[in-house]
């Protein structure tokens, strides 16, 4: 008898499926449930972020920042204002500079609130998804409550915020955080030391630090890689320098470094560290400033460039902005990392079975508003 | 045995006609129907179960009714009632590229597999449909009757996920019965014959008398079948011939309205049967657990549906639990673990019975 060979099947995962995050088709060829090659297909969310920015005022590109990463929509407006403001070289009161460190953890808890249960439902795990929804909820209300928006705020502006904080923002803030820091443990009894997920997920899809940094991944996938490189250490912004925080980074623990298992257990071990960043910046916020007084009345740049990068919680997102001295963008690009995370997939995905490959996708954590803009 | 029961009393009732083939047919009917409506009443209750436990595990209040108008009942019980009706009004697709005849059939066939193993679960001393002597077997062959109807399924689907997910199911269901027919065999050890009732009988006594508690091979036994008998239902964490978030809806991706209700109804009926099945085997059936007491046939309704709504409870629980296994992890679970250990089960409890029986 000889071997019995069968044919290889294309099959298209996607642009409508339950797990590919977003509107993203994966050309697949299987053979059986083995995957012999994955091309990822993207474009169907394009937007022309870039070139809208093009036709519009400095000002009128932050809610299309928003529209781009739209789990993450503070920390993209972050990265375009601190980038404005270096171009413009407005130094922001200290009080809006604390508010906007704030705002940008309690994005990155909640973006990966939702990246950490949406995994879970990729695995097949409903309850944690939930259970995730219901803390993040608790964060868009407080959004809700300081700029009226839950999901695209448009709150961060240039040279300031919309608005100040609300009355009782704090409390409602340390509660949450009260409330969230004990829920953690909860999440990895259910779920990250569960039996079944750390076999779906340990071993599966290793990413090593060579690849990782030759496809420019960043964020908390390169960390899972055992890469200690965060934007906000290595080259602080803000006023990211001043707070006491740890970056965590994959170890392998259930498996070998860089694997699903730990670019999913960086993530929480992320919201551990954002919480301590809360925790300081809530104690040493100002009493008093006036988030409006250095918005500038008109903005214009001067002639010139700047590419400025800042940790979203994908990872390191860019602007590089051309000012040509008119009140209008002459180019806004946005480096996305959601972008390079989507382009190791095919590099890491190949001989991995079916639903190995939906589990590696997941743990990229990619958004395809950012990575099609 | 209320088929030959019906047949004897229509005899008796017109003399004249005795033994007519029309009074058979009459007295299978009868049973077959109430069988009918009892699932039917089952599943409403075990959906309005899954959707509450659901929710309680989620931390949500599920389905509620509020406020005036057209609403599901007080808290929601109404539910099930309305995704039912939902599922019978919507349009009927049947894709074009579909195998048609084969499309048509799978969802029949599906359900005729979990219906006709229903006929062999005792509920009391002579509520049993048919006590067939070979009872226990005639479940467990039934019940892979369904993996011909997902392959079908899958197959005429002519849709590749659908492909995916019949593929998938065959594979699982097959290996699992292997598992699932050992356990049974320590059953069948123990008691010494195959009827329903007869190991029924062999419980009897309280609780300590339930083959579960007798010796701790058949402690390991019921816990194998219980598990085996999960991955044939295809619950979570078994369930990826379904696998939503990889095969869209595997199988019955391309099904809709009353065509999928009917899948959606045979997974409720396949965990009643398998439940049944352990409750029978393991937990003594319609037996009370307390010697004397509790012991009229309407208790026995009690205990048995008690003791199989608890395991169906379970299986709720662990699929709003757990992960989905992956399918190579699926078969090692099955052949290097499973397997196995319910072969030296059943040497353990021949070696038990020898010694100590």
């Amino acid at each position: 008898m000889g071997i019995v060979h069968g044919q290889e099947m294309v099959l298209n995962i996607g642009p409508q499926h339950p797990s590919t995050h977003g509107v993203l088709r994966l050309q697949v060829r299987t053979d059986g449930e083995i995957i012999s090659e994955i091309k990822p297909f993207i474009g169907y969310l394009h937007r022309c972020f870039e070139k809208h920015s093009e036709n519009v005022t400095y000002e009128q590109v932050i809610p299309f920042t928003d529209r781009c990463d739209y789990l993450a929509s503070m920390a993209n407006n972050f990265g375009y204002v601190v980038a404005m403001e270096e171009l413009m070289d407005i130094k922001v009161p200290e009080r809006v500079e604390f508010i906007r460190v704030i705002m940008g953890e309690l994005q990155r808890i909640a973006s990966h609130l939702l990246a950490l249960g949406v995994y879970g439902l990729d695995v097949g795990a409903f309850t944690p998804f939930l259970h995730m929804f219901r803390d993040r909820e608790r964060i868009l209300d407080i959004f809700e409550m300081t700029c009226g928006a839950r999901l695209l705020y448009n709150y961060m502006w240039v040279g300031g915020l919309s608005h100040d904080l609300p009355v009782g923002f704090m409390d409602v803030t340390y509660n949450f955080l009260d409330y969230f820091e004990p829920k953690i443990g909860e999440f990895n009894n259910l779920l990250s030391h569960n039996k079944i997920f750390v076999e779906r997920t340990a071993d599966v899809g290793v990413l090593p630090p060579d690849v990782a940094i030759s496809y420019g991944v960043s964020g908390p996938n390169l960390r899972a890689s055992g890469v200690k490189w965060d934007i906000r250490k290595d080259e602080p912004y803000s006023i990211y320098d001043r707070f006491d925080f740890d970056v965590p980074i994959g170890e392998g623990i259930k498996g070998s470094v860089g694997d699903c298992w730990d670019r999913y257990y960086v993530r929480m071990l992320e919201m551990i560290e954002s919480v301590k960043i809360l925790r300081q910046a809530l104690s040493q916020i100002p009493k008093d400033g006036d988030v409006h007084q250095t918005i500038p009345k008109k903005i214009r740049p001067p002639k010139g460039s700047i590419y400025k990068r800042t940790e979203t919680p994908r990872g390191d997102l860019g602007y590089y902005i051309v000012s040509d001295g008119s009140p209008v963008p002459y180019r806004v690009k946005m480096r996305s990392p959601a972008f390079t995370a989507l382009s190791v997939l095919g590099e890491i995905a190949n001989g991995w079975m079916m639903s190995d490959v939906i589990a590696i996708l997941g743990s990229l954590d990619i958004v395809l508003g950012e990575i099609d803009r | 045995m209320t088929v030959d029961w019906i047949f004897e009393w229509l005899n008796g009732l017109f003399t004249t006609l005795s033994g007519n083939a029309f009074f058979l047919i009459i007295a299978i009917l009868v049973p077959c129907l109430a069988l009918f409506g009892f699932i039917t009443v089952y599943a409403f209750v075990v959906i309005y179960m899954e959707l509450k436990v659901s929710s309680f595990i989620q931390d949500k209040v599920g389905p509620m009714g509020q406020g005036v108008g057209l609403h599901a009942g007080k808290w929601g019980v109404l539910q099930p009632v309305a995704d039912a009706l939902k599922l019978l009004t919507k349009e009927d697709i049947i894709p074009e590229s579909a195998d048609r005849p084969l499309f048509i059939m799978a969802p029949f066939m599906i359900f005729i597999g979990a219906f006709i193993g229903f006929i062999a679960l005792p509920f009391g001393e002579y509520i049993i449909i048919t006590d067939l002597n070979i009872g226990i077997f005639y479940i467990l062959a039934v019940g892979s009757f369904s993996v011909i109807a997902l392959i079908l399924a899958g197959w005429a689907s002519n849709n590749k996920w659908s492909l995916y997910g019949g593929m998938r199911s065959a594979a699982q269901i097959v290996s699992y019965e292997i598992p699932a027919g050992l356990s049974i065999v320590v059953v069948i050890m123990l008691s010494s014959t195959l009827s329903m009732q007869g190991i029924v009988k062999y419980q009897e006594g309280g609780i300590f008398n339930w083959i579960i508690f007798t010796n701790p091979f058949a402690f390991v036994a019921f816990f194998i079948y219980f598990i085996s008998a999960m991955a044939e239902t295809n619950r979570t964490p078994f369930d990826i011939p379904e696998a939503e978030s990889e095969l869209v809806g595997g199988f019955h991706t391309e099904y809709s309205g009353m065509r999928f209700a009917f899948f959606f109804l045979s997974e409720y009926a396949n965990m009643f049967v398998v439940s049944g099945v352990a409750a029978t085997g393991f937990l003594g059936g319609w037996q009370s657990p307390i010697p004397g007491y509790f012991n009229t046939p309407l208790w026995g309704i009690f205990w048995m549906l008690s003791k199989t709504m608890f395991l169906v409870f379970m299986m709720i629980w662990m699929r709003w639990t757990f992960p989905r296994l992956r399918v190579d992890q699926l078969m090692n679970v099955c052949w290097k673990v499973l397997l196995p250990i319910s072969l030296v089960n059943i040497f353990g409890v021949g070696i038990w019975t020898l010694v100590f029986g």
